[in-house]
């Protein structure tokens, strides 16, 4: 199959410098807010520093896509001797939790790496180098999408056959 | 719409219950912006001179200033304003943290206590919602404990909490207001908390603060963020490390300690160690820090690491700051590091200031070995270094036998106790425990602010002028080359002409109206990183810093919406200032009251001393009293205030 090039964009997060100063919050919503920069709520933030302080976890992750329903995922990891929940590490808006929503509409929010400025704010305002943004180009394989017509029709096809789904439609065709 | 304030306080009557959110007057932001501006204001204007400082009119405020929760790096102070029950004046401990930011994300800008509540409680500040909650079941529990159980019990883990420990609820006079990494800890701020039943105060907020002109704040926080890089990468050459860099001095980062374990006094500030910094304390140093310190960590958007994680020797993770760090070791004459991170897991979780309390303690063992107090009151105490300080530490914050005496400190225990020990009360300014420092020669600088600030705690009022002058005409041509901060271009010359021997050098120079001038820079400088939340470690307390009189005037008027020039902002330091000093001039303190312990420094001048204190308050517009004339007053659209100080007898007419 064909491939094609496609700029992948990430912020590598190194949480063992975290200082856990949230600036990368206050940036964020400052940034987001309209208009830019006349308003700062870190509840509005892409970006969340989860943190335990006594526990030694600062752990900075990044709004993902929605999620419409709570998952299974209620595991606890130790890493280092700190225990993390799955929870803390996930990137989604999803019913379970309050964090990546819009605190005044409830709306999912998601990091869109600030498009347009040469690098993500939060990157640009930590200045311990914790956050460091990377971008890559990937061959990705070219995808042929279908429709949502022709998804249903080939699916009618795979069971009844080729002909029938003719006669019906034929059929259908003629009542008009 | 409010601009960088929220515009709202908390007003809250602990004896009834009775919460308000109570809108303030947007005036008052343009004449004594925020912060200990403003707090100052509440306080002139509802606490009488007679008001005690465990008495119901005691009011107690935390507050946010105008930065806080802004793109403004290093935004993060909390100031805490009360009638102290050490020296009766108006406290300002400040503490960095979280917890000012959380504030004003909620909606608030200040929470004003009054009166005492009658059982044990904490507050919820939750946006809109706000409780007085029941904290019985917190009674005794640390004030790094009480913390984590808040947070577990609210189920939420993003609240600040400020809390006090078991020393604030026994009203003990060195008792600290703890929270996160960091705590308000001088002049007994905890005391006052514990003798109105508040175990914490809790707060989050999801709320948004409004900037006027945020892309142009955003422009001038440019310049700030490109000057702390350029801090951060070129230390000032010929100064000592831990004055060389930007923040607070970065005591968990440097382990190099000579400077401050042999300048620095041991004991009760008795003893000087010139010989301390060998090879075998070195090892030792070096390795129990590097062993203790877990993570550097900061305070609410700074780019700096003044804090650590700390796992001590014995006992769970807690956190610290600073001078801390020596002060139980230098107190208790104890060479091994890793006891003072022993001594301090606990001390934070009782909830006591690290200068003050080691002092306390040095000064009992000092009266202890000179027979003044006795087996007696020592009763049970181990005989070992350690020990006895571990056993001191627990009775003062119990306040249990000789710990009930001394847990209000030294200038008040050495009353009490009598017999002579008035004698060792020989470091306290105002009644409170100062750096354990002993110098040589008088120097008029420092002279000037142990003096006369109203802060009573040199590290929150020096900064902006080095600590003495560079030996070298090229180390001075050097400094003075590049110095963006400097308010007046003639200090570069002050700074040319001050030689470390000879005339041009201490106790005759700077001269007392150049040390007038220096002193009155620095102070404002401070007076204005109090009002907008600043921490004094990226701005007045250090070096060369970030922030400075130029580009504050600029980031505040974005900020605010306020079109405030240099001389605007000077005025409201000012005022702010005067304000506070007739407030505390209103409680008694004059001139008399204005001196560093006797044997501060060995060679004493009295009549240089007499020359700086009068220029200096001439200076300031003050009558050779201490207190603020009519006409200064007045110039500072404080007339009220000069009516009230004329009516009580304390600025008489024309006494100028």
């Amino acid at each position: 199959m064909a491939t094609t090039k496609k700029k992948v964009k990430t912020i590598k997060i190194d949480a063992d410098k975290c200082n856990g100063c949230r600036g990368c919050e206050i940036v964020c919503s400052a940034f987001h807010a309209a208009p830019q920069y006349g308003e700062i709520n870190p509840a509005k933030s892409r970006v969340q520093v989860t943190s335990h302080r006594l526990k030694n976890i600062w752990l900075p992750v990044f709004a993902g896509e929605y999620a419409p329903a709570e998952c299974m995922g209620r595991d606890t990891y130790v890493i280092d001797g700190k225990e993390y929940d799955e929870c803390g590490f996930c990137r989604a808006a999803c019913p379970s939790r309050d964090v990546f929503k819009d605190p005044d509409s409830g709306l999912p929010l998601k990091c869109d790496m600030c498009e347009g400025e040469p690098k993500p704010k939060c990157v640009e305002w930590c200045l311990n180098d914790v956050l460091t943004y990377e971008e890559r180009e990937e061959e990705v394989e070219e995808e042929v999408k279908l429709d949502d017509v022709e998804v249903g029709l080939e699916s009618l096809i795979n069971k009844h056959g080729l002909a029938k789904v003719i006669d019906t439609v034929t059929r259908m065709t003629q009542k008009e | 719409m409010r601009y960088a304030e929220t515009g709202h306080n908390l007003e809250i009557d602990l004896a009834r219950g009775n919460i308000e959110r109570v809108e303030t007057d947007p005036k008052v932001m343009e004449t004594h912006l925020g912060g200990l501006g403003t707090s100052i204001k509440l306080h002139w204007d509802r606490v009488p001179p007679e008001v005690g400082p465990f008495d119901d009119g005691n009011m107690l405020i935390f507050s946010s200033g105008l930065f806080n929760g802004t793109p403004a790096f290093s935004a993060n102070r909390t100031v805490v304003t009360f009638v102290s029950p050490q020296s009766h004046l108006l406290a300002y401990p400040m503490m960095g943290g979280f917890w000012s930011a959380e504030l004003k994300y909620a909606g608030y800008d200040k929470v004003i206590l009054r009166n005492k509540s009658p059982n044990w409680v904490y507050l919820w500040i939750h946006n809109d919602k706000v409780e007085i909650r029941d904290a019985s079941h917190l009674k005794g529990r640390g004030a790094l404990e009480t913390q984590d159980l808040i947070r577990q019990e609210l189920k939420e883990p993003r609240a600040q909490v400020a809390a006090i420990g078991l020393a604030g609820e026994n009203r003990v006079f060195t008792a600290s207001i703890e929270q996160s990494r960091s705590s308000a800890s001088r002049l007994g701020g905890g005391a006052v908390m514990g003798d109105k039943k508040v175990k914490a105060i809790a707060v989050r907020g999801t709320k948004s603060i409004n900037l006027a002109r945020g892309a142009e704040f955003m422009e001038h926080m440019k310049g700030v963020t490109e000057y702390i890089n350029f801090r951060n990468a070129n230390p000032i050459p010929d100064v000592m490390t831990i004055l060389s860099g930007i923040g607070s001095p970065q005591e968990m980062v440097h382990t190099d300690e000579k400077w401050h374990t042999e300048n620095f006094m041991w004991g009760n500030a008795r003893t000087r160690r010139r010989d301390f910094w060998s090879k075998d304390n070195q090892n030792n140093w070096i390795t129990s820090q590097s062993a203790a310190v877990k993570r550097l960590i900061s305070c609410m958007n700074c780019p700096q690491h003044c804090g650590a994680l700390v796992s001590p020797p014995e006992g769970p993770y807690f956190m610290m700051k600073c001078f801390g760090k020596l002060t139980y070791c230098m107190g208790a004459y104890v060479d091994d590091l890793s006891f003072n991170f022993k001594i301090l897991q606990r001390a934070t979780e009782y909830g006591v200031d690290s200068f003050s309390t080691p002092q306390v303690m040095a000064f009992a063992v000092e009266l202890y070995e000179a027979g003044i107090l006795t087996d007696a009151d020592f009763e049970g105490c181990p005989s070992d270094k350690e020990g006895r300080f571990f056993w001191l530490l627990d009775r003062i914050a119990h306040r249990e036998g000789i710990g009930d005496i001394l847990a209000d400190g030294v200038y008040y225990a050495a009353r009490k106790i009598g017999k002579g020990a008035e004698e060792f009360d020989h470091n306290t300014i105002k009644r409170h425990e100062q750096l354990p420092l002993k110098l040589g020669t008088l120097d008029p600088l420092y002279f000037l602010m142990y003096s006369t600030n109203e802060k009573i705690s040199i590290t929150q009022i020096e900064g902006q002028w080095p600590q003495s002058a560079f030996a070298t005409k090229e180390q001075r041509e050097a400094f003075v080359k590049d110095w963006p901060q400097l308010p007046d271009e003639k200090f570069k010359q002050y700074l040319l002409d001050w030689e470390i021997r000879g005339d041009h050098a201490i106790p005759y120079f700077p001269t007392p109206q150049m040390c007038s001038e220096i002193v009155d820079w620095m102070e404002m400088l401070h007076n204005i990183d109090d009002a907008v939340c600043i921490c004094a470690g990226m701005s007045s307390f250090c070096l060369k810093p970030p922030y400075h009189i130029h580009n504050y005037p600029k980031l505040i008027s974005a900020a605010t919406g306020m079109d405030l020039d240099e001389a605007g902002l000077k005025k409201i330091a000012n005022r702010s200032r005067n304000l506070h000093r007739a407030f505390n001039n209103r409680r008694g303190m004059t001139r008399a009251d204005e001196k560093p312990p006797q044997d501060h420094w060995k060679r004493r001048f009295p009549e240089i001393e007499e020359d700086l204190l009068s220029t200096y308050y001439k200076f300031k517009g003050w009558n050779m009293d201490g207190i603020p004339t009519r006409e200064r007053l007045e110039e500072l659209d404080l007339a009220y205030v000069a009516e009230d100080l004329e009516k009580r007898g304390i600025l008489k007419n024309g006494n100028d």
